[in-house]
């Protein structure tokens, strides 16, 4: 029982269940506390999602349509996990997933480029996005979280404007593409007749094969190698001579392109559209951080959380607001969200606790051997006592 | 109850896993002396300090007071019972004044608000009185070390501790600046403070203690009054005499010369002063040059300068007849230069990557294991792991995939020690290689040492173990104070001697 506990992916899938568990509980307490009456029903009703559904087919598309968000929020966890593997904290995820969603709208409204273009450009502009953050860190020593958050904000006005030449003239939202721009849509490749919804295309698979990628780059390449060896020991690296300069600005330009490479996944479906006077960061970023973390690290487990997480946030409008206010939703989502940040923490928690357990083991054992072997045993706890301390 | 001790310390024995650092020590301090604490590193000298201070507990023996046994179970036990200490390293908010400083933690309110002119008048009479010249308005990052000094004094006194430690207080200061922290000691113990003055320079022990104590290797050596001894005697009871174990070796063959300093400088992280002052000297093949010092002369920062951790201020590296001053850390390495690193988690070894993965540390981007793509090439690389683990004996719980945090500090060294011979290197630089290890291990890393320089390689050995320096290098090179001051023949030198170089009392002028 204990040597399963002590392996690393059982550890992680614990922590991750114990999180999910903990927010699912102080988010009811909060329902209860707001008003117990529909309380246990606004928790299901998150939980279910699409689920809630008796139609079938119906469930299915709406499974779909959490697919569809699931795959740009796999992008920005990956995106996080990539820079957390070499000690960087990438919170201008935010910021480089709007680049993306920046460079692809544009590329298909101004340009009426096809899908392919769409999706590198939307690539090559958040990964240089991520360059200015690495090329700061590596060459100035600033701090990537503050100049991530500083370019989060910066990314956001910028697309606002850029893309506001290109929005509706009787709303505040981008053109549809299926009107303006229809080859720079994603194909379906067969996946939107199967779940029966149009919006559902080649993202999906798409996410879960870069997923396995980024695996396989971690933990199979030389490349990977360099990078996890400078984020678990960064003077191990430089004493083993890796360019550690290079290797922070090379990290922090693929997180990017990955982000990026959401944003054009999310978009380029036309399931929504830009709103151009939006003022705050989408949160869709951010949600990549909690996805990371509840995934325990690894690009596979994040495939899974991305997934949940998702799952979670379009439950919550499902949310009774005959009981609640319409912000509920939100709230309960994000409540789920922020402890599923604990997982590090529930990990070193258990992780502590078999220590402790082995240590009283060890030291029963040691006592027992000692009374069976020493003459007087009133001894022994005397010395037992001063080696503890 | 009137005793003649301020301080006493009885029979105090302190273990830590595998090691007892403090052995049955007896310290009686008197009142209104300057009683010297002698050793060398790891004697225990700190952990007797800690104790006193409170950060650790003895498991046996008492410390009294005035003659009474009190308890001192954290460092505000030891605040009230006056004991108060200048760290090695100051304690010291570097944006505050001194006067902000001094008062940090026991600042005179009224209503909430700071009452800072009594505090002001207090401080100066003090500092008058002691003659210590401070000013209470400047910033502590605008003064010099010894100032910074004296605020750490004043904030004993302000606290009004009769009971003064200072921890190796003379390391930072310049000449000057050291005659002037005797004088200051001096008048503390006149007006009847009672100081622990712990260090390992003999000279300023002679010049200013009344009595010394001596530990070494955990165990109490004695007493002695300082006017009574010489500096030779303290030197013989720090170092002792025994020598542990011999290293058999035949008699060197020096051949060309692989590695040539000349003028080197390498700048301090700590402070302004620089950590090695031109120091020039080759290593030849087939020889083992030892530098040997007190820990904290200069030499991780040599070795730092040697290996491309840090860039060096002034001053040329040859490897080979190569000039390496300016190469990266890769260079070196692929150019024939092996590091056994002074500490082997911070830089020797990823812990939390597996053996097999560290045991190619530094040649992974070699087509042996990693392929055209950019693949590791997981095959090769496990044999590899597995040949190093039988060949050099590194044991570990589930060979080349444990994780190195996992190994005991024994096996990790041997599997640095493995990872850095097997790439066959023409200069071996071994900084502390038996650090840590117990005696079988020693003696193993001795042997594989030597068989580099039988092999033909040059090695530069850096330690800070006496029997080690007299016993595994051709030539010593003695570093103080980030100087070379001395060249000495282990076969024709003497312990006495050699830590008389050490302790900064002896210094020849050395040619390059």
């Amino acid at each position: 029982m204990k040597k399963i506990l002590k392996n690393d992916a059982v550890q992680s899938l614990i922590a991750s269940l114990l999180c999910i568990i903990l927010g699912l509980l102080i988010g009811y307490i909060v329902l209860l506390f707001i008003n117990p009456a529909g309380a246990w029903d606004a928790i299901l009703a998150v939980l279910k999602n699409f689920l809630k559904t008796a139609n079938h087919a119906r469930r299915v598309k709406l499974l779909g349509a959490t697919l569809v968000r699931t795959a740009p929020l796999l992008m920005c966890g990956l995106s996080v996990l990539f820079a957390y593997k070499v000690g960087l904290f990438n919170i201008g995820v935010a910021g480089q997933y709007v680049a993306g969603v920046c460079a692809s709208l544009y590329a298909a409204l101004a340009w009426h480029w096809g899908w392919l273009p769409c999706v590198l450009f939307a690539i090559v502009a958040a990964a240089a996005l991520g360059a200015i953050v690495g090329v700061l860190k590596a060459y100035c020593n600033v701090n990537e979280v503050i100049s991530g958050i500083m370019l989060n904000w910066i990314s956001l006005y910028s697309t606002n404007m850029i893309l506001s030449k290109y929005k509706e003239e009787a709303s505040h939202y981008t053109l549809y593409l299926s009107k303006a721009s229809p080859k720079s849509i994603l194909p379906g490749a067969g996946l939107d007749k199967l779940l029966g919804y149009d919006k559902v295309t080649i993202a999906i698979p798409l996410a879960v094969v870069i997923a396995i990628v980024v695996y396989i780059v971690l933990n199979r390449t030389k490349f990977g190698y360099e990078l996890r060896a400078t984020g678990n020991n960064k003077n191990a690296a430089k004493y083993a001579g890796m360019a550690e300069k290079r290797n922070i600005i090379l990290t922090l330009v693929i997180a990017g392109g990955l982000a990026g490479l959401g944003g054009a996944m999310l978009y380029l479906t036309d399931i929504e559209r830009w709103s151009v006077t939006q003022t705050s960061v989408p949160g869709m970023g951010f949600n990549g951080i909690a996805a990371t973390f509840l995934g325990g690290l690894n690009p596979i487990g994040t495939i899974f959380s991305s997934f949940f997480i998702q799952h979670i946030t379009d439950g919550g409008p499902n949310v009774d607001t005959t009981y609640y206010c319409a912000q509920i939703s939100d709230l309960i989502s994000s409540i789920i969200i922020y402890l599923c940040g604990f997982v590090l923490f529930l990990k070193t928690a258990i992780n502590r606790g078999l220590a402790r357990s082995d240590e009283r083991q060890a030291a029963k054992e040691k006592e027992a051997a000692q009374a069976a072997q020493a003459p007087k045993p009133e001894d022994v706890p005397a010395t037992e006592k001063g080696g503890e301390k | 109850m009137d005793s003649p001790y301020a301080i006493e310390m009885l029979h105090i024995t302190k273990r830590f896993p595998g090691i007892i650092a403090n052995d049955n020590i007896t310290l009686q301090l008197k009142k209104g002396e300057i009683h010297a604490l002698l050793g060398e590193n790891g004697a225990g000298k700190s952990t007797l300090m800690s104790v006193l201070f409170g950060l650790y507990q003895a498991e046996e023996g008492i410390i009294k007071k005035d003659g009474v046994e009190v308890q001192i179970k954290d460092p505000n036990d030891a605040n009230r019972l006056g004991i108060g200490m200048v760290h090695q390293h100051f304690k010291l908010v570097e944006c505050f004044s001194v006067l902000d400083n001094i008062i940090l933690g026991v600042e005179p309110t009224k209503n909430g608000f700071l009452q800072k002119k009594e505090a002001r008048e207090k401080v100066m009479a003090l500092s008058d009185k002691y003659g210590l010249s401070v000013n209470p308005d400047a910033i502590i990052e605008d003064i010099t070390v010894g100032m910074q000094q004296r605020t750490e004094i004043l904030k004993m006194l302000y606290r009004d501790n009769e009971i003064l430690i200072f921890d190796e207080p003379t390391s930072v200061l310049t000449p000057q600046e050291i005659d002037e922290l005797m004088q200051i000691m001096k008048n503390l113990a006149a007006e009847g403070k009672s100081i622990l003055f712990i260090s390992h320079k003999l000279a300023e022990i002679m010049a200013v203690a009344d009595r010394c104590s001596v530990l070494r290797k955990g165990k109490y050596i004695g007493t002695v009054e300082t006017r009574n001894t010489t500096m030779e005697q303290l030197s013989a009871m720090m170092v002792g005499r025994n020598v542990n174990f011999h290293v058999e070796k035949q008699p060197c063959h020096p051949g060309e010369v692989i590695l040539d300093v000349k003028n080197m400088s390498v700048a301090s992280k700590v402070h302004k002063k620089d950590a090695v002052k031109d120091v020039s000297f080759q290593v030849r093949a087939g020889e083992i040059v030892c530098i040997a010092g007190i820990d904290g002369n200069g030499q991780t920062e040599l070795v730092y300068g040697l290996s491309g951790l840090e860039p060096l201020k002034s001053g040329s590296i040859t490897l080979k007849g190569q000039d390496i001053t300016k190469a990266s850390i890769r260079k070196r390495s692929t150019s024939g230069m092996s590091h056994i690193p002074e500490d082997r988690h911070k830089h020797g070894l990823v812990l939390d990557y597996p053996l097999e993965y560290n045991m190619i540390l530094q040649r992974y981007f070699e087509p042996e294991f990693t392929d055209k793509m950019g693949f590791l090439k997981r095959k090769p690389i496990r044999e590899y792991a597995e040949r190093l683990i039988a060949e050099y004996d590194v044991r570990s719980g589930q060979g080349p995939v444990t994780p190195a945090r996992s190994m005991s500090g024994g096996n990790q060294q041997k599997a640095i020690i493995a990872r850095e011979i097997d790439k066959n290197p023409d200069l071996l630089l071994a900084v502390q290689p038996t650090r840590g290890l117990d005696v079988g291990a020693i003696e193993s890393v001795h042997k594989q040492l030597v068989a580099q320089r039988d092999a033909g390689k040059a090695v530069l050995l850096v330690s800070l173990e006496l029997d080690e320096v007299m016993d595994v290098p051709d030539r010593i090179l003695v570093m103080y104070e980030g100087e070379i001051v001395g060249e000495l023949d282990p076969k024709k030198t003497t312990q006495e001697e050699l830590g008389l170089y050490m302790a900064g009392a002896k210094r020849d002028e050395v040619k390059a």
